[in-house]
């Protein structure tokens, strides 16, 4: 059997399995609608292992978000539905739970494109996510001073209305808060938005201390799939709801499909896109 | 705002008053108004601060449902007149019923829990269906609320003009350095000044307040960080309508609870416009500009060009504001970057 093979066993064993850890939070099989008609996840399957960084990878529109949604239960606000398969943290259903409720039990999400609260200064930023926290005001202090040691740049700018602060700064806010929390899982929604690729790798390297450090686990939905493989140990891909290809983030680096779809790599090496093959499109009706 | 700030406004305002008196001043030594007295122009001022006040309490309602929501409330008028309504319909209903007369405070307490309980109401029937739609048909609903509750509260209670005895002097009146005021509306004042620097410390440094300027800012991060937004709607609702209740009670008790206690709303529109939609402060000081503006103008200009200024003073005060400052004076400024 040839190297590639034996990488490609691999495949499909479940991000819980590659890592011998137990899944803390598992996927089982879901269904999206949104507004009773748009189905959009056709069967969703995925875990996060106690500890780990598990990635979503997919194109727009490939159902990375309303997943992340399900899973914090923001859809019910925008009119989306799961409507059939499971949704388990630690073994226990959860997706009848508010957010509110979520929240209490350890599953934060960080939606994509920050969602600060702009009139809030940065400090009270942070200190709305610890709203659902009842252990005291000493022990929020704490944890507000644990976040300004992983983002220090967040202490000199506390004061400063979120609106105004940097792109950068404000993902830090938005991490910062959700950690604000005491989170067992965060559900991290495209991080490196329109950011530079330095401060992207820079946030990625204190996600990953995070991880390490206070062991939250960690699901990245990412549509940069070089970064998000690097820092991942198991990635899902998707491609229009439903999940193509899994398997730990290294197999899937060497994975030729990968490489070619998401990576721009083949086996010729760069692709350029004149050697892509075009067609025309088909007339249609009315164009 | 910082208290250097208060100081700024407050010297400020002093100074403005006096330069508004000397170009009256001015305005009478060349004959374009018929007189000018500075005793008189004091009296006007205060009595006109004063009025100034109560608008800016019912104004003050407006600005919580804003902040929390973005909602422009438009129901708030009628929440005042249908918490006036309660407090002495309780009144007279104990007196006529059971015979025992009930005293102010606790029809006020019980008046509370009711406007708690409507509150919640709104809520459930109201703006939990209605989550993620656009503002306007959250504006529309408001509406809806407006008729719904001042007919509500007219069935419960009748429709004929009440009066709400607080304990509080009418017609009394004091002369600090010779100029008159009325003692109800010093203690009006008095009343919101101290309802103002409550929800000022409510919201700046409670956990619930700062939630709340939270839920203002974006719903859907507030959700996703795990504020109730259900919680948080009723608890301002709640308040916006123990706001109402106490505006309601100025206003009532001056000038009897009737139908045209909702309709102050729509004085309180130019003030919101001065002072922003989404400032307690600025509800204050906008408060205070129209009130005393109207008055001065009504009673020096006016009787130069035959009178009836202040009923539409305050909105064209609010239509230069609206073409020079949209945000108003102490609004948050529409965070754009680029």
């Amino acid at each position: 059997m040839s190297e590639a093979a034996v990488q490609d066993s691999s495949l499909g064993i479940g991000a819980a399995a590659a890592e011998g850890a137990p899944a803390l939070l598992s996927v089982n099989n879901i269904e999206v609608i949104y507004d009773h008609v748009i189905l959009v996840l056709k069967g969703v399957s995925l875990e996060v292992p106690l500890g780990g960084i598990v990635a979503l990878l997919g194109a727009n529109g490939a159902g990375k978000t309303t997943t992340l949604k399900a899973i914090s239960n923001l859809l019910r606000a925008e009119r989306g539905d799961v409507t059939k398969g499971s949704i388990t943290l630690g073994g226990e259903r959860v997706q009848h739970l508010t957010p509110n409720d979520l929240v209490k039990k350890g599953v934060i999400q960080v939606m994509e494109g920050r969602h600060c609260f702009e009139h809030l200064t940065v400090e009270e930023n942070l200190l709305t996510g610890a709203y659902t926290r009842g252990d005291g005001a000493a022990a929020v202090q704490q944890d507000l001073e644990m976040v300004y040691e992983y983002f220090p740049r967040l202490k000199e700018r506390r004061g400063s209305q979120a609106g105004y602060t940097s792109g950068g700064e404000q993902q830090m806010t938005a991490i910062g808060r959700a950690l604000m929390s005491r989170p067992k899982v965060v559900l991290l929604d495209e991080p490196s938005m329109g950011l530079a690729p330095q401060l992207v790798e820079q946030i990625f390297e204190i996600v990953k201390t995070i991880n390490e450090e206070q062991g939250v686990s960690i699901l990245l939905a990412e549509q940069n799939t070089n970064v998000a493989l690097r820092y991942a140990k198991y990635g899902y891909i998707l491609e229009s709801g439903r999940v193509v290809m899994d398997g730990p983030a290294e197999t899937l680096r060497q994975n030729e499909d990968v490489k070619e779809f998401y990576l721009g790599l083949s086996a010729t090496g760069r692709k350029s896109y004149r050697d892509v093959k075009h067609y025309k499109r088909r007339k249609r009706w009315l164009s | 705002m910082k208290p250097l700030h208060v100081v700024y406004w407050v010297v400020g305002a002093v100074v403005a008053i006096f330069a508004i008196g000397a170009f009256h001043l001015a305005l009478a030594e060349i004959g374009w108004i018929p007189f000018f007295d500075w005793t008189f122009y004091f009296e006007v001022a205060a009595a006109g601060l004063l009025q100034g006040v109560m608008y800016s309490l019912v104004a003050l309602g407006f600005v919580l449902i804003f902040k929390a929501s973005g909602i422009f409330n438009f129901a708030q008028g009628s929440l005042v007149l249908f918490a006036a309504l309660t407090m002495v319909g309780l009144m007279e209903f104990a007196e006529r019923e059971l015979g025992i007369e009930l005293h102010w405070t606790i029809s006020f307490l019980l008046t509370v829990g009711v406007m708690i309980a409507v509150a919640i109401a709104i809520e459930r029937l109201v703006l939990r269906p209605l989550v993620n739609q656009p503002q306007i048909i959250l504006f529309m609903a408001t509406i809806g609320i407006f008729y719904f509750m001042d007919g509500f509260g007219q069935t419960l209670w009748g429709s004929d003009v009440k009066v709400l005895d607080v304990g509080m002097p009418i017609a009394a009146a004091v002369e600090p350095l010779g100029v008159r005021m009325n003692v109800y509306d010093l203690i009006a004042a008095g009343v919101g000044a101290v309802l103002v620097a409550v929800l000022a410390v409510f919201f700046q440094y409670t956990r619930i307040g700062r939630a709340l300027r939270a839920v203002a800012d974006d719903h859907q991060a507030a959700l996703s960080v795990g504020i109730p937004l259900k919680t948080i709607w009723t608890i301002v609702w709640s308040v916006a309508g123990v706001v109402a209740l106490v505006a309601g009670i100025m206003w009532g008790g001056k000038a009897g609870v009737q139908f045209s206690l909702a309709l102050i709303a729509f004085k309180a529109l130019p003030v919101l416009i001065l002072g922003g939609f989404t400032s307690i402060p600025g509800a204050i000081v906008g408060g205070l500009i129209i009130g005393y503006g109207e008055q001065v103008a009504e009673n020096f200009v006016g009787l130069a060009i035959g009178g009836a200024i202040q009923d539409w003073f305050a909105y064209m005060l609010a239509l230069v504001f609206l073409l020079f400052r949209p945000q108003g004076l102490f609004g948050e400024r529409i965070i754009e970057r680029v």
